[in-house]
């Protein structure tokens, strides 16, 4: 039996999978990983299920060890700076931990999480059907909160699999596409103009419940208190101060404040990597636009084993490793420029 | 004669999922239509419905866009809202026991000025209520009750507070509500319940339902504290009577 001890970690981190659903008519808030396709990617190189439990890590640094044997990993996501012992380690690639080994990882770089999958995924006692941590209902597996170091992951020890990357399309650099609506006849079209045509950024003061934004202040014409409904990832409420607020994925299940637009489903992870502090901007787009961008991204998901190469095709010298490095920020589009 | 139900709103929140609004207000009728249509879709699903979420006065409808497209799903859902709304289904009803005032509801005497009135009246015309679970929301087991009496409807406070205890019971605007876990709440905390209405490896683990009835009835703080060490050993301390 192999295990992941986590000798380092930053706030932030945790245990995600695709969240519990099913259970949003009694209160419980779905959690899961804020950038499903990044977990997806991180999984499909260690040949575990779209979703299975993987770590999420925030933007600052981490270092894992195996223990009692060997443990095959891949990194996805936000690059950062990693290492297996001071050899650099690519993102998008699947690699594996000899017993005693430590990855290390930096600072995350132009955007927020990264995603560290284990081969065979991680043991736990599964509440709901997930292992998804979400700290302020204790919920989650095997620790009901954010990871700490002298953490201990359980996992299966390394198959002989050979290692695979992954090949990746260039992904959708633009505006975060939104739907307008439930409540956007609580706005006037003034109000509305000022939303999609303002730059925005993330406050630090955001987490994994929601992201708070920055810019104008966006006036409701009846005031701001609606009567309590139900709430989705990426439901942009505007409470009465008029700052508006992204539910994310540890929201709660409803809300009171009038929700302007909703962020696609397409762009939720990659809005979900903006960093906080940098600018960017909402498009909205028909209906018809958003439901085509849905389904060209479960089909995305569900291709994404057709596009692993075997490593030995590939150059594997630290330039290519670091070239390779560059390509993984391109899984979630986010670097320092996309959102200037 | 049959009542003519207007069609309820069909608001898109996103692309996978939809609002289905019978009013905006709290309004019985409407929470009525939104538990048929709710139980509708449980007795015949519909494909590519994943989840639903019932509240005061819509049923948000989540569903996967690639099996069922906006326009189609909202067509049967309108059809479905059009159906004359069937008697409501016999509900269960629970007897909730709850420690009033002291330090299990500081905001008790408060309360009692504010409404001119003592905190023993407003606790007894709060017990006297026959409410129903109009929604649970925003954290696990957090039922809404609608039902309070028109004496008892009382602005939320100016600031909220940031942490209130797990089973507060309290009231807010025109709705009074059971909390299961500690969170923060802009309403006024009459008393504190042993009862969890979400509590993990206890089956079961959620204890009401939207629809289900609710009546209170007090208890000193000695019971408050047996009945509380009995429910965190997993008992439901709340009584069960069938309608």
């Amino acid at each position: 039996m192999s295990k992941l001890v986590v000798s380092s970690i930053g706030p932030a981190s945790s245990v995600q999978d695709g969240g519990r659903h099913g259970a949003q008519r009694y209160g419980l808030t779905p959690s899961g990983a804020m950038d499903r396709l990044a977990l997806a990617v991180a999984n499909t190189l260690v040949g575990n299920a779209l979703f299975a439990a993987g770590v999420e890590i925030g933007p600052f640094g981490a270092a894992f060890t195996a223990r009692g044997g060997a443990v095959r990993i891949a990194l996805a996501g936000t690059a950062r700076n990693a290492d297996i012992n001071g050899s650099a380690v690519a993102f998008d690639t699947s690699t594996t931990l000899a017993d005693g080994e430590t990855l290390t990882l930096g600072f995350a770089r132009g955007g927020s999480f990264s995603y560290l999958a284990i081969e065979g995924s991680i043991e736990g006692e599964p509440m709901f059907g997930s292992l998804a941590v979400n700290a302020r209902t204790g919920l989650g597996s095997p620790y009901p909160r954010p990871l700490q170091a002298g953490d201990v992951l359980q996992t299966k020890a390394a198959s002989s699999r050979a290692e695979n990357r992954i090949e990746f399309p260039e992904t959708d650099k633009g505006p975060i596409r939104v739907v307008l609506g439930p409540q956007d006849d609580e706005f006037s079209d003034q109000a509305k103009a000022l939303f999609l045509d303002a730059e925005w950024k993330i406050s630090p003061t955001s987490d994994r419940m929601g992201y708070r934004l920055e810019g104008p202040v966006i006036t409701h014409l009846h005031g701001h208190n609606i009567v309590s409904d139900g709430t989705v990832n990426g439901s942009i409420q505007v409470p009465g101060n008029g700052a508006p607020i992204v539910l994310m994925t540890d929201r709660g299940t409803s809300g009171g404040y009038p929700k302007i637009a909703t962020v696609i489903s397409a762009d939720f992870g990659r809005f979900a990597q903006i960093p906080a502090g940098t600018g960017f901007r909402f498009r909205a787009v028909g209906m018809a636009e958003a439901q085509d961008a849905a389904r060209q991204f479960a089909t995305l998901l569900h291709t994404l084993s057709a596009r692993l190469r075997p490593i030995e095709s590939f150059d594997l010298n630290i330039e290519a490793l670091q070239h390779a490095n560059v390509a993984g920020s391109a899984v979630s589009a986010v670097d320092a420029g996309t959102w200037q | 004669m049959a009542v003519t139900l207007s069609p309820p709103r069909l608001l898109p929140s996103g692309d996978s999922a939809i609002t289905v609004e019978f009013s905006r207000n709290i309004d019985d009728t409407a929470n009525q239509r939104v538990l048929a249509l709710d139980r509708a879709l449980s007795d015949a699903p519909l494909s590519g419905v994943t989840e639903t979420v019932p509240t005061y006065r819509s049923l948000l409808v989540h569903y996967d866009p690639s099996e069922i497209g906006f326009g189609a799903l909202g067509e049967k859902l309108l059809a479905l809202a059009k159906r004359p709304l069937p008697p409501p289904p016999k509900s269960r009803r629970w007897r909730i026991p709850v420690a009033y005032g002291g330090e299990h509801g500081i905001d008790l005497e408060d309360v009692a000025k504010t409404l001119n009135t003592t905190p023993d009246e407003v606790v007894a015309r709060h017990v006297a209520g026959d409410y129903r679970v109009a929604m649970i929301g925003f954290s696990p087991g957090w039922s809404y009750l609608s039902g309070l009496e028109k004496f008892l409807h009382l602005s939320r406070r100016q600031s909220p507070r940031l942490l209130t205890p797990a089973g507060t019971i309290s009231i807010g605007g025109v709705q009074t509500g059971i909390q299961c876990i500690a969170a923060p709440s802009g309403w006024h905390l009459l008393g504190r319940t042993p009862v969890r209405t979400y509590q993990l490896h206890r089956e079961p683990i959620f204890l009401t339902e939207p629809g289900d009835r609710i009546t209170f009835f007090p208890i000193d703080a000695r019971t408050f504290a047996e009945q509380d060490r009995a429910a965190e050993a997993g008992e439901i301390v709340a009584e069960l009577i069938a309608a």
